[in-house]
């Protein structure tokens, strides 16, 4: 979408500065907490916080219905991670109860130019995305978890995301109200 | 691959959130802003040098300005700078009219104290990028009105 006498490509220069700032945020989280446990968390709940705004664009980007079973729901965060990360991950290893599936993918615009040194080997890098779905998800009355399983970040071949289905969420009246 | 645009909105209000206590009530946040300076620093000081690495050397310091405030503001904020002004002395006063960080707050007067927040990470952007540009500056933002705002430039020269 370059502007005329416009160089640069503003969706490539967009993206290529969410890439960086992401990679400042993590490293600053790096150097304000000790433990890393409590980066992967904090990343998560700032995914939680972006997850629960972005549904409202996803759905309106999409105009997409109630989904009839998981299946469905698998195809739709495909279909998000398409739509915001431009990578489509293969949907695969289903558990036999069908509640519980993998995304697969090799890279994606988070870890574009990202190497992890040795001694960040219990950072979750994208551990961002886990709180993403999670919000998202809930907006829609769904409570799902998620978990690398495998990271391209760490040597292994590819990035596994395990996705799992706990329950739908009912419309619950806050305590104290009637 | 590119990641969606709307991304780079909520990872920018989630850094603000990062440095702003929710319950921040009292305007006490300076400290804090250097943070979020800094992660705008490391963003533009890396950037500029991917998006200019095939263009001509610019002729002077007034040309840097200019593609900044022309081709790498459109490419990020998705409009150039409304004014820029000088005194050929090393200040410049960059101006933009409808910035992207501020065009989701209210405008009026209820949420001023918290528009430097919102400013902070571009103050950033702007000294990382012209600091890679080999011109070493000092940045200041202010907001009068929103979503308008204006970050003033003073060049360094030793």
């Amino acid at each position: 979408m370059a502007r005329p006498g416009t160089r640069l490509d503003s969706k490539k220069v967009n993206s290529e500065l969410f890439t960086l700032t992401y990679g400042a945020l993590v490293s600053q989280l790096m150097r304000d907490y000790e433990n890393v446990d409590d980066v992967n968390k904090q990343l998560e709940r700032m995914g939680y916080n972006i997850g629960v705004r972005l549904i409202e664009d996803y759905l309106a980007k999409t105009g997409s219905g109630r989904c009839y079973d998981f299946r469905d729901t698998a195809e739709k965060i495909q279909t998000g991670f398409r739509l915001y990360l431009g990578i489509t991950p293969v949907i695969t290893n289903w558990s036999p109860a069908g509640d519980e599936f993998s995304l697969q993918f090799d890279s994606s615009p988070l870890t574009e130019f990202v190497e992890l040194p040795d001694h960040c080997l219990g950072l979750k890098y994208c551990n961002v995305l886990t709180g993403v779905l999670r919000g998202a998800c809930e907006m829609v009355q769904l409570d799902i978890t998620s978990m690398f399983v495998q990271d391209h970040l760490k040597g292994d071949s590819i990035t596994e995301l395990r996705i799992k289905f706990i329950k739908r969420l009912e419309d619950a009246i806050p305590a104290g109200e009637d | 691959m590119f990641a969606d645009e709307i991304l780079l909105e909520l990872l920018h209000s989630e850094l603000v959130s990062y440095v702003l206590p929710a319950d921040c009530k009292d305007y006490k946040i300076q400290g804090n802003l250097s943070t979020l300076e800094y992660f705008g620093f490391n963003s533009g000081y890396r950037i500029i040098e991917r998006l200019t690495k095939d263009w001509p050397r610019f002729k002077n310091e007034l040309e840097t300005f200019k593609f900044i405030c022309t081709d790498f503001w459109s490419s990020i904020y998705k409009k150039q700078i409304d004014n820029l002004r000088t005194n050929h002395q090393g200040v410049y006063v960059l101006q933009d009219n409808g910035f992207r960080f501020l065009s989701r707050i209210g405008t009026g007067r209820q949420y001023l104290d918290l528009a430097p927040a919102y400013i902070a990470f571009t103050s950033g952007v702007l000294r990382g990028a012209l600091a890679n540009l080999g011109i070493n500056c000092l940045v200041t933002a202010e907001v009068q009105s929103m979503p308008a705002c204006k970050f003033h430039i003073q060049v360094q020269r030793s």
